[in-house]
């Protein structure tokens, strides 16, 4: 019994992956259809937020006679923002690399600092948007502004929704422990997390850096 | 007891033997793309923000910097790669770019033509008369 699952381990890898590359082989492992499921609905949520884009790109010029974006967007804050958001990217991908070695602290560590970061921008974004209502600029003043709010409000919501999932995963794997389920629950997690980071990069290209021109 | 060990071999060997294919990858893969998606911001909030561009080729130079980031993104944190794992990834992506592209462009592209067709609300006041 011991030998054979020896022997299976030392010829594990190499088999695997030759029955892995011929598609007839029955089922892909677990993880792989998960990330692919899970892959899929990021793209669906990639397009309803190119529907968002879409309309802030029409809508971008049509400010009703209010602050343009030019008169209303600080770059500064907007270049923090973008750094919270890369490195709160990098060390979740870091905190699921502990992970996958089995090094729980280090994982708790990454993770933990992954929430700050992303609290960090967080807060961050809601300041903006309080100091944009206090100026009269808020979502009901122009069209702009509607289509701006929209935009970046959903993925801000995204971020909130992020932030809530990682706390819940961080609980889970303390409570029940690094178990399959729980990995691919985190894998899932880390790819909606580098997923936002994609959208926030395309955001800040076309509402802030090509606005305040 | 025995079997234990064994399990543990079989799953520390398959973490090392497929670590490439392995959707986690790896410190070197995730700091080189932390570089790259830093250097891509920093070009591109460097172009928005001086005169290094000629002025009216900034916002394709910016798009430029920003599809190449989302590049970055998709292969070093992702991990959408070429890989025998992955074909039904990229399948995916590039129906989901495929649809992006025809709701982006093709809004624009409807917007702009009834912006152009449409009449100034004066003269539309005007014909109710």
């Amino acid at each position: 019994m011991s030998a054979q699952t020896a022997t299976a381990s030392l010829a594990g890898p190499e088999a695997e992956a030759s029955s892995r590359s011929r598609s007839s082989d029955g089922p892909a492992p677990v993880r792989i259809v998960v990330a692919y499921g899970f892959w899929l609905f990021l793209l669906s949520d990639i397009i309803m937020f190119s529907a968002l884009f879409a309309s802030y790109a029409v809508l971008s010029g049509q400010t009703a006679g209010g602050p343009s974006g030019h008169e209303l967007f600080e770059l500064r804050h907007v270049g923090i923002e973008t750094l919270c958001l890369l490195f709160s990217s990098y060390t979740c991908g870091l905190g699921i690399l502990a992970m996958e070695r089995g090094h729980l602290r280090r994982f708790y560590l990454a993770f933990g600092l992954t929430f700050v970061l992303g609290a960090t921008f967080l807060g961050l974004e809601l300041s903006e948007f309080v100091g944009l209502v206090a100026r009269g600029a808020g979502p009901s003043r122009s069209a702009f502004l509607s289509a701006f709010f929209s935009l970046v409000g959903l993925h801000g919501a995204h971020v909130t929704a992020g932030l809530l999932w990682l706390s819940f995963m961080v609980a889970q794997t303390a409570a029940r422990g690094p178990r399959d389920f729980v990995r691919r629950r985190l894998l899932c997690f880390s790819l909606f997390w580098h997923a936002l980071d994609i959208i926030w990069v395309a955001l800040v290209t076309l509402v802030y850096l090509m606005g305040a021109r | 007891m025995e079997e234990h060990g064994g399990q543990q071999a079989v799953s520390t060997g398959e973490t090392t033997g497929v670590d490439e294919s392995e959707p986690s990858g790896s410190f070197a893969m995730y700091t080189t793309g932390l570089a790259f998606a830093l250097l891509l911001t920093g070009a591109s909030f460097i172009v928005s923000q001086t005169n290094l561009l000629w002025a009216p080729g900034v916002p394709a130079g910016l798009a430029v910097l920003a599809i190449a980031q989302m590049g970055v993104h998709l292969v070093f944190f992702l991990h959408i790669s070429t890989g025998a794992d992955n074909t039904n990834n990229v399948l995916a992506l590039a129906f989901g770019v495929l649809v992006v592209t025809l709701i982006v462009s093709g809004s624009l592209w409807i917007m702009a033509h009834l912006n152009g067709n449409m009449m100034p609300a004066s003269a539309i006041m005007e014909m109710q008369r």
